[in-house]
């Protein structure tokens, strides 16, 4: 039956007009019916496209950390040609043993309270109460006092200390487990959960994730949340902060038979070694335990065989105690950073930079090896806040909505009780969220995930221009649909459908074909100076995270400013280890020109601030909200 | 010579469906790793879910631009599903059906002014807008009925606070301008 045919069909007598009319009705209705899906499914699949930008940008985001660890790496195999120029920077950036020989009391005590703080004000030992008022507090945008926070972390650390590299709990017919993820950074989330944890030790429980990590938080900016909330005390409370994330279990067994972690697992994982291993020594992803020797040619191979450092005459802060041998770093990483996969077997996660995918058959030998039925994880933002793989084996838990963007996921929890069925619970917070409409929530997510993949593209416009060129031999400015969209993926690395993308991003004629220089024509990125070369701003600008971690841990003072001196050195162990062709003195000139040096030193954060992105269609946008 | 023309252009056409079709079913299938061994899941694990199988094969074929009716997309279901209906849907089932689909452009979208005319067919007494209430009956009730949650998601963006009406040559309007 042709749903789109509206004609009547014959005369018909009077008895049939009301059949007539009744079946014209019943026409129109599968017409808006079959229209209405159609556009709804389509609003779904923009919105799933919107998803799939973000994550993939998030993940290049954190593969840029393999790099960036390598090349901590680097820094550290060329430690006695740096010592030997600067042992001041070198001090600076392996000395990141914490001093806190000093007592908490001793610290906390020299930490006061003024009468005039309308904050909430803890009372030790912590209960039920201080949880509720911290919650009201926070409701009303209220900090909680650096004393407190203190007070907290040191509590925390000590009570975490007395714990096992798991928690092993037990369901009871009465007792019901809920299992949920913490998701962005929050101070406030972080001081509700500590505290709670403070109040109920034997109820709740916490593991550690990959971004419970001081690397991490550089930069993901939770460190410049905190060292803006906390002015005076930040820099303590960043401290202790990283030594209670050194101090979280790696996970929790439920009933010796559901293993809970935050990433995953791999082919190698050893639960026996890893409830043995001192996980204190875990500092992070980016910092891998490496050996510093007398002979340089041998570090590399020592490495790999997972020798413990060997110190260098007290030149280096970091003695052998502090270090977990590279395997058993290597197999905490994989806990925190794996992601299961459909495939079988398992490889480097190349996405993250760090752990590995898993397929089902892994999941079986190590589920199977230690006895155990079920993996529950998180790590991965799924759009209806959980999913279930591996045969029903391994289940991804997501708790918070609107991760990426309003209306981008669902957030679920789970509840187990002793039959072992989870429960799901799913949300999406914000009134804001559900009053609108699909959609708007979609046009919102998807301008923002566009607007972001535009940004990624500018930062890569020059390797992006001669892929295009490679391609355009009769150099026409235009590509097939085909060779545009292998030239992105190639070039950007990002695993995106580029074909249904395109109208968003370049102009097309009318054959078809790509006008591809119009992917750079709403865009670019404003020049600080403006004689600057564009590709040592794109340069500056595409590395500008990077940058701002490395300029992050030499700024050990965390002052913000960095010597000129310190900022040169750094460039060019940069320069050199990611092979950009950018002459020392070009970004000199720039550093000066831009009159950041005060007294002969850099505020790197208003340096790096000053790369940011212009978008023309920007102020169209916001009169009628709609996407572009 | 014509002819070899004509089969490499439609080559070319087809290839370039093929990749059309395979974006889609990516980015609905979260597990695959540019494999083309490719499944999606079905709603297999998850109480409560509503047939599994239509859900996201649906969206995934609405989504490359036909707008089949209820009907017809079980029927084009019935075409890929497995002989033993595993809850899955192979890629390699799925590509040649729904090549064939846009080849042949089966399950044309409806053209703006065939909608605005079922909407005015069934505001019989031409006001220029249906209340509530008639466009929930008429879509519950007839032909074939929304869910519950389509008829709310439908009702969120085509009434008027206001009127609490829908004046449908607006809604329309405004839905064709958000796919453009």
């Amino acid at each position: 039956m042709s749903t789109h045919d509206l004609e009547d069909m014959g005369c018909g007598t009077s008895s049939s007009t009301k059949d007539r009319k009744s079946e014209k009705a019943l026409k129109a209705a599968l017409v808006i019916q079959n229209w209405y899906r159609g556009y709804s499914a389509r609003l779904k699949a923009r919105q799933r496209y919107a998803l799939t930008i973000f994550q993939s940008i998030e993940y290049a985001d954190e593969q840029g950390q393999l790099q960036l660890s390598n090349f901590f790496s680097f820094m550290l195999e060329n430690y006695t040609q740096i010592h030997e120029k600067d042992p001041e920077l070198v001090a600076r950036l392996f000395g990141r043993t914490l001093q806190d020989s000093k007592d908490r009391q001793e610290y906390v005590s020299f930490v006061d309270v003024p009468d005039s703080y309308n904050g909430p004000r803890l009372q030790f030992p912590l209960t039920f109460t201080d949880i509720d008022l911290l919650v009201e507090a926070f409701k009303q945008q209220q900090i909680l006092h650096a004393h407190y926070v203190l007070e907290v972390l040191f509590e925390t650390k000590r009570v975490l200390k007395q714990m096992p590299n798991f928690t092993q709990v037990k369901t009871s017919p009465t007792k019901e487990i809920t299992i949920c993820d913490r998701g962005k950074h929050s101070m406030e989330i972080l001081m509700i959960l500590f505290v709670s944890f403070l109040v109920y030790p034997n109820d709740l429980h916490l593991n550690r994730g990959n971004h419970e990590d001081f690397m991490m938080n550089l930069r993901y900016g939770f460190t410049k949340e905190i060292l803006h909330k906390y002015k005076l005390h930040g820099k303590k409370i960043l401290q202790i902060l990283e030594d209670v994330y050194t101090w979280l279990p790696i996970g929790t067994i439920i009933d010796n038979e559901i293993l809970v972690i935050h990433g995953g697992i791999s082919e190698s994982t050893d639960l026996n070694l890893l409830h043995r291993i001192e996980r204190h020594k875990m500092k992070s992803v980016l910092m891998p335990p490496i050996s510093i020797d007398e002979d340089q040619d041998t570090d590399l191979k020592k490495t790999k065989t997972g020798a413990n450092v060997v110190p260098r005459e007290g030149k280096t802060n970091e003695s052998p105690s502090e270090q977990l041998p590279k395997h058993e770093w290597e197999q905490v990483i994989d806990i925190l950073w794996s992601d299961p996969r459909g495939k079988r077997g398992c490889y480097p996660n190349t996405s993250r930079g760090g752990g590995c995918y898993f397929g089902p058959d892994i999941t079986s030998k190590i589920l199977n090896k230690f006895q155990l039925k079920m993996l529950i994880r998180s790590h991965e933002c799924k759009p209806e806040g959980y999913e279930i793989c591996h045969d029903g084996k391994v289940v991804t838990v997501f708790s918070a909505s609107n991760y990426y963007e309003e209306g981008s996921n669902r957030g679920a929890y789970i509840k187990l009780c002793c039959d072992m069925t989870p429960r799901f619970f799913q949300y999406q917070v914000t009134r804001a969220t559900c009053l609108r409409p699909l959609y708007q929530r979609v046009n919102t997510m998807e301008s923002s995930a566009i607007r972001i993949l535009k940004e990624r593209m500018l930062s890569r416009k020059t390797d992006l221009i001669r892929a295009f060129q490679l391609q355009d031999r009769s150099k026409s400015g235009k590509l097939s649909m085909g060779q545009w969209a292998f030239s992105m993926e190639n070039t950007l690395g990002l695993n995106l459908p580029w074909r249904s993308l395109s109208p968003h991003l370049v102009t097309t004629d009318k054959n078809g074909n790509i006008n591809y220089m119009s992917t750079f024509q709403d865009i670019h990125i404003q020049k600080p100076v403006k004689e600057a070369q564009s590709t040592l701003i794109e340069t500056l600008y595409r590395y500008r995270s990077d940058l701002q971690i490395i300029f992050n841990v030499i700024d050990s003072d965390h002052s913000g400013l960095i010597s000129m001196e310190e900022f040169r050195a750094m460039w060019k162990l940069f320069n050199s280890h990611y092979s950009i062709h950018i002459e020392d003195f070009q970004v000199d000139e720039l550093a000066e020109r831009m009159d950041l040096n005060k007294d002969g030193s850099i505020d790197f954060n208003e340096f790096l601030k000053a790369f940011y992105v212009v978008h023309k269609l920007e102020k169209l946008n916001k009169s009628d909200g709609q996407s572009p | 010579m014509a002819d070899d023309k004509e089969r490499e252009g439609t080559e070319l056409v087809v290839a370039e469906y093929h990749r059309k079709i395979k974006e889609a079913f990516e980015v609905f299938d979260h597990e695959a790793n540019n494999t083309v061994d490719v499944r999606i899941k079905a709603g297999a694990f998850l109480p409560g879910l509503s047939s599994g199988v239509s859900r996201e094969i649906g969206t995934i074929i609405r989504s490359l631009g036909c707008c089949p009716s209820e009907g017809e997309l079980h029927d084009l279901i019935a075409e890929v599903e497995e002989e033993e209906p595993t809850g899955y849907i192979r890629y390699e089932k799925f590509l040649p059906v729904m090549t064939e689909v846009l080849l042949e452009r089966r399950y044309r979208p409806i053209p703006e002014d065939t909608l605005l005319r079922a909407f005015e067919v069934l505001d019989s007494s031409k006001r220029g807008f249906l209340t509530r209430e008639e466009l929930i009956k008429y879509m519950t009730e007839e032909g074939e009925p929304f869910s519950q949650e389509e008829m709310e998601e439908m009702l969120s963006a085509a009434v008027d606070p206001e009127s609490n009406s829908i004046h449908y040559k607006d809604y329309i309007a405004m839905m064709v301008v958000d796919e453009s």
